[in-house]
């Protein structure tokens, strides 16, 4: 690989943030796709794996006496601190994870030479998993009101947009191209959701070309067919997601927004969120503040005000809340739009939608949802995530704040989703990761011409393999909180959008609960699905037996094998228990021993039965990728991971983990 | 006094009662000498609010026209409005609660009036003695005592009449020791860890004053609870500077001269009345309707609460972390030894032994550690975060120490008998109840209002089956080993469970918990079922052999 300047240093050390005690010592190599650390010494060969596209900057650090650190931070909210010990070592690693973590083409991501050792039609069963025309008839659409356009079929009118687009049956063909026209990018009107019950449906467009008192006939028609496609109300809702000052100052510039004059019913609606350029700001001033070391309550709090993601993850809430409201319960169709409408717009309509609709909240729901309101409707996931090297003013955590304002629902309604917390990260890691094709490129249009679904392979699919991993035990499809329309508090409630440590701190393992709730009950409800089988077993054999004895038959039945294991409760944590640093002055009284507690680390869990295919591992944050990928020699030959929780020396499996 | 006298409008009808998340609903209002009882007339929809007034923390009256109306709010946070017609119903009602809630008479209270309607199973006035632990820490060791020097609260007026001191002090030591400690508090037993044989200890400040006196008694007895060789930690619960300070006015520190073997660690834990000043803007920032996201991270950020309770729990870990990593004894004191040096003693205990996290052995650790132990809930425990009250000795130093705990078990979910209801049940009667267990700032006025046998016990009831399932954690597995706690702020979090639940929608957690029960309930029927059949099975089958045989 003519960008690997230096493929192995040795003796490098890892440091562990919060102590500069547990810094471990390994070897740092570099691959066409990975970083990889190996620690030393110990038995298991800890590994931590890095991806290439994960790596959001590196960061040089003055050399100093014990050698070179170097910083690496990465979009999945992993932070690796390195010290190499010669400063020229250090120097070529930097210059060549400078060129490795930015890729120029779209052959050089991680997803073209990805090989899960699938065939031909597995794979392609695996892209069949999530179809969107399957979908919009599980809406109930084409109906009497809506039908496929295929006006876009050649990409000829909308770039951006899906050939196949739904439109209520009274827009011609020439009323969306006119619509289009007076639309930013041409991103005409067109159906999102449709609300089966009462005919109410959300749909998305850009911001109209508008300036001071622009108008457009056919656009007015588009709205006025939107309006009739909902028989039962005399008027629509357009949403305007951008603060109004935006939208104003959007109008100089020959854009802005609908004028109430000039549309017959429509009540115009301005819900301020702010653009991406805030966003990525404001994230960025929050994980200064995760970054902190050993930070005082008030220093977190602070910043957290301070950055005020929050505030923003409700602004996107409240508006995703005041559109389901319009639909279940005024009946009323809404219009929804920012700019170029494929960054709020999607969080809002996909918010909204996992609202109003139950089966957004099942996984494979949540895997449609997805696919309808980001990856269809052009959300320019390159540009966004940074993908390719680009214009780093387009990066911003679009989709990010979605899937925390998901999980922020689920803090509220526990028992409403099917899938569990991990899902969210798994998804969230996979759309940096470039492992999967379903997120590359920004558009359908593009992902058409590279040939995506013949070239790699889709993370639905390999979700749903696993889906075993990402349930939720409390969720069960016939609750009161499974069905029907999630009507979350809106009345003063900022207590209820809490910050997600584990996404923004999801390596540092130390902080969050040492006992996984989730992993715990989803055990049991395992070992009680073996006891049910057992059971019928039991009970079929009881009947046989008394069968035959009143038969007087000699036939012994076949002795079982003796009372079955669950293995339950003895599964290990990997999550050693171990004291953080509680107070500086323990350190200068000499420490008696430092072999002491081993049991500590024996801790009865359950957590880590069900860690096959987590990202979280450092060790296997791609383990299926099949290491006759590498093109330097496989560290720990092969795919098999160490695994953390029989790490002998429990300090370093608390602080290692990430 | 009779409490006739106190009502003057023993009943009104068409009051409205309003709480937040419930429609408003009519009904009568009732005043007896302990409760505020409203009962809905609506056929459909009866329901029946009793309030007691000890748990009324202030009340707040206003009129338009003639209807009154009365904003109650109460010692466990909840706020409640009355409207109430007819002007002077509303003066009465209002001044018979005011009057009622601030009854200056201990043996008024609700406790001495209270039958239980319960039969009484164990009286858990008797349930935890410190003569059944000691019995325990013998089994194990012989290096210690149970020493009845304060049999008549004598030494020492806040401790009870039996404490467990290194078996070396005698009686006559331990008089001079609680001479040179602040209150007579003497160190005492508070926790022995049986892993390793450290102990850890708890005092007040000693007298050493601004001239260093010393006590070879005092020197002694710590000592004596260290391994030879060996060195100890003090954990000073206050900054050095107010240590030093503390001089001035008699107090002090121990003296690395005179305490060579110590090693002193000052781990600053705020004092009662800034907690209290940081209780009433939690509160406050909890219940304010605003819709603004920043003042709401900034109200948390002022009220300091979660600083608190990240101060305390390192410093518990960090007493759990001497005696468990270190392997030394500790002496934990602040100034006074009624405060935040229990907090820091029970709280690692919870950290350090399995059996402070099962129900009834966290009951014996509240029963010793704290009001054996003389924290003065009377005083601590007299308003909560509504009052305006001029006295100063109130503070949440129990709902701070029941909220570490609760962080605790956040972060162990399964490591805890209990669940989050039996901390919250024990934030409620700490503050007001119908039992005598947190009557009394200590044993020996407990013992002058012979509270055992005039009030029922708060554990009499708690502990009855009918009870006990009601605060079990169904999640429960017995964990043997030491949990460290993270201490970090993203690891911290406001307890919900009390703060905010009167204001928050709580339909959806509780459903969510039924289903936690749920689950855990049907897998133990299924192996219970499976159980049964296999040993039926192995019954007929060994049968049918016998059949075979013959």
């Amino acid at each position: 690989m003519e960008h690997i300047r230096m493929p192995k240093v040795e003796n490098v050390r890892l440091l562990d943030r919060f102590s500069s005690r547990r810094a471990v010592v390994g070897t740092l190599y570099l691959t066409a796709t990975h970083v990889i650390f190996v620690e030393n010494g110990s038995e298991t060969r800890k590994e931590t794996w890095v991806l290439h596209s994960q790596i959001s900057s590196i960061e040089k650090q003055a050399t100093t006496a014990t050698g070179c650190p170097l910083l690496i931070r990465c979009k999945n909210f992993q932070v690796i601190q390195l010290v190499i010990p010669q400063e020229r070592d250090c120097h070529d690693v930097y210059i060549s994870l400078i060129r490795l973590a930015r890729p120029v083409k779209y052959e050089e991501l991680y997803c073209f030479s990805f090989n899960p050792k699938l065939d031909k039609e597995e794979r392609e069963q695996g892209w069949k998993l999530v179809e969107l025309n399957e979908e919009y008839n599980r809406m109930g659409v084409p109906n009497s009101y809506w039908q496929i356009s295929d006006v876009n079929r050649d990409y000829g009118v909308c770039d951006s947009y899906p050939t196949e687009v739904y439109v209520p049956k009274s827009a011609t063909a020439h009323i969306i191209v006119g619509s289009s026209k007076f639309r930013s990018r041409r991103r005409f009107p067109a159906l999102s959701y449709y609300c089966k019950g009462n005919n109410a449906s959300i749909c998305r467009s850009s911001q109209p070309l508008s300036g001071f008192s622009a108008r457009c006939l056919e656009d007015e028609q588009m709205l006025q067919a939107i309006r009739k496609a909902n028989p039962g109300s005399d008027f629509i809702y357009v949403v305007d997601t951008r603060p109004k000052l935006n939208a104003m100052a959007n109008r100089a510039a020959g854009k802005g927004y609908e004028n109430e004059d000039n549309y017959s019913n429509i009540k115009f609606q301005f819900i301020g969120i702010e653009n991406i350029h805030v966003m990525r700001n404001s994230l960025q001033k929050m994980l200064e503040v995760c970054e902190l070391k050993s930070p005082s309550m008030s220093d977190f709090l602070w910043g957290l005000e301070n950055s005020g993601w929050l505030k923003h993850i409700k602004a996107i809430m409240d508006a995703g809340i005041f559109i389901a409201k319009a639909v279940a319960e005024e009946g009323v169709s809404v219009l929804v739009h920012c700019s170029d409408g494929w960054d709020r717009t999607a969080q809002v309509c996909s918010v909204a939608s996992l609202l109003l609709d139950p089966y957004y909240r099942t996984m494979k729901g949540f895997m449609v949802l997805i696919e309808k309101d980001w990856v269809s409707f052009g959300h320019k996931f390159n540009h966004r995530y940074g993908n390719l090297d680009g214009d780093p003013k387009e990066i911003s955590p679009v989709i990010d704040q979605f899937i925390e304002c998901v999980w922020q629902l689920m803090e509220q309604f526990p028992c409403a989703f099917e899938f569990n917390e991990r899902f969210l990260i798994h998804i969230q890691h996979h759309i940096y990761s470039c492992q999967f094709g379903n997120f590359l490129c920004n558009s359908q249009k593009e992902r058409r011409e590279l040939k995506i679904k013949e070239r790699t392979y889709s993370l639905w699919a390999h979700l749903w393999k696993n889906r075993a991993d990402y349930l939720n035990p409390l969720y069960r499809s016939d609750h009161s909180q499974s069905q029907g329309t999630l009507h979350p508090q809106i009345a003063p409630c900022n207590f209820l959008y809490k910050f997600w440590s584990g996404l923004y701190n999801r390596f540092e393992k130390g902080l969050h609960p040492r006992q996984s709730v989730t992993d715990y009950l989803m055990a049991v409800k395992e070992e009680t699905q073996q006891l049910e089988e057992e059971l019928e077993v039991l009970q079929e054999r009881l009947a046989n037996l008394q069968k035959s004895q009143s038969g007087n038959n000699k036939v012994k039945s076949k002795q079982q094998d003796g009372s079955k294991q669950f293995g339950l409760y003895t599964s290990n944590n990997s999550l050693a228990n171990t004291p953080q640093e509680y107070s500086n002055d323990l350190k200068s009284f000499p420490s008696r021993s430092p072999s002491q507690g081993d049991e500590d680390s024996a801790l009865i869990l359950t957590q880590d039965n069900l860690k096959s295919s987590d990202p979280d591992l450092s060790a296997n944050s791609d383990q299926e990728s099949g290491v006759e990928d590498l093109s330097c020699k496989s560290p720990s030959g092969g795919g098999c991971l160490p695994s953390e929780d029989s790490g002998k020396d429990s300090d370093e499996a608390v602080f290692l983990a990430g | 006094m009779e409490f006739a006298e106190l009502i003057k409008t023993p009943r009104a009808d068409n009051v409205v009662l309003h709480r937040p998340f419930h429609l408003a609903v009519e009904g009568t209002l009732c005043l007896t000498g302990h409760h505020l009882i409203f009962s809905s007339r609506r056929q459909d929809n009866a329901e029946e609010l009793w309030l007691l007034h000890s748990n009324i923390d202030s009340i707040d009256k206003r009129f338009v026209g003639s209807l009154g109306t009365i904003v109650i709010k109460c010692k466990d946070l909840r706020i409640i409005q009355l409207d109430i017609p007819g002007m002077e119903e509303c003066l009465n009602i209002a001044s018979s609660i005011e009057a009622l809630s601030t009854l200056d008479s201990v043996t008024l209270m609700y406790p001495f009036f209270y039958r239980p309607m319960f039969e009484v199973l164990e009286d858990g006035w008797s349930s935890f003695l410190l003569e059944q632990e000691f019995e325990l820490l013998s089994s194990v060791t012989n290096e210690w005592r149970l020493s009845c020097v304060n049999k008549e609260f004598s030494v020492c007026p806040s401790y009870p009449p039996v404490v467990i001191v290194p078996k070396s002090i005698d009686d006559d030591a331990l008089r001079k020791v609680a001479l040179f400690r602040h209150g007579g508090r003497f160190p005492v037993l508070s926790y022995y860890h049986k892993k390793n044989g450290m102990a850890m200890l708890r005092s007040s400040q000693p007298l050493t004053g601004t001239n260093g006196r010393r006590c070879k008694e005092d020197e002694k007895l710590v000592n004596a609870t260290l391994r030879s060789g060996r060195r100890g930690f003090v954990i000073d619960t206050r900054p050095l500077t107010v240590a030093q300070q503390a001089r001035a006015k008699g107090g002090g520190f121990e003296q690395e001269v005179h305490y060579p073997q110590w090693r002193r660690i000052h781990k600053y834990i705020e004092r009662f009345n800034i907690l209290q000043e940081s209780f009433i803007k939690l509160v406050e920032a909890c219940n304010d309707q605003s819709h603004n996201m920043d003042r709401w991270l900034s109200k948390l950020e002022a009220s300091n609460w979660l600083t608190h309770i990240k101060e305390l729990l390192t410093a518990a870990c960090l007493a759990a972390q001497c005696i468990d990593r270190e392997g030394a004894s500790v002496l934990v004191h602040g100034s006074e030894g009624t405060d935040s040096t229990l907090q820091v003693t029970s709280l690692a205990q919870i950290i350090l032994d399995p059996r402070c996290r099962t129900i009834r052995g966290f009951e014996a650790l509240i029963v010793r550690e704290w009001l054996q132990a003389g924290h003065p809930f009377q005083q601590r425990c007299a308003q909560s975060a509504y009052s305006n009250s001029k006295q100063k000795w109130e503070a949440p130093v129990f709902l701070l120490f029941l909220e570490c705990v609760w962080q605790i078990h956040r972060q162990f979910p399964c490591s805890f008998e209990f669940n989050e209801q039996f901390l919250i049940m024990l934030f409620e009667h700490a503050y007001a109840s119908q039992f005598g267990t947190f009557l009394g700032n200590n044993e020996n006025e407990r013992a002058k209002l012979k509270l055992p046998q005039k009030t029922m016990s708060l554990w009499s009831w708690v502990n009855r089956p009918e009870e006990l399932s009601r605060f079990q954690n169904p999640l429960y597995e017995a964990n043997s080993l030491v949990i460290w706690p993270s201490v970090a702020p993203q690891s911290l979090q406001l307890w919900e469970g009390v703060f905010l639940r009167w204001n928050r929608p709580s339909r959806f957690l509780e459903e969510a918990e039924e289903e936690r029960i749920h689950i855990i309930k049907y897998n133990k029927e299924l192996q219970a079922r499976v159980n049964a059949l296999r040993r039926r099975l192995a019954q007929l089958e060994a049968e049918d052999g016998e059949v075979q045989e013959e």
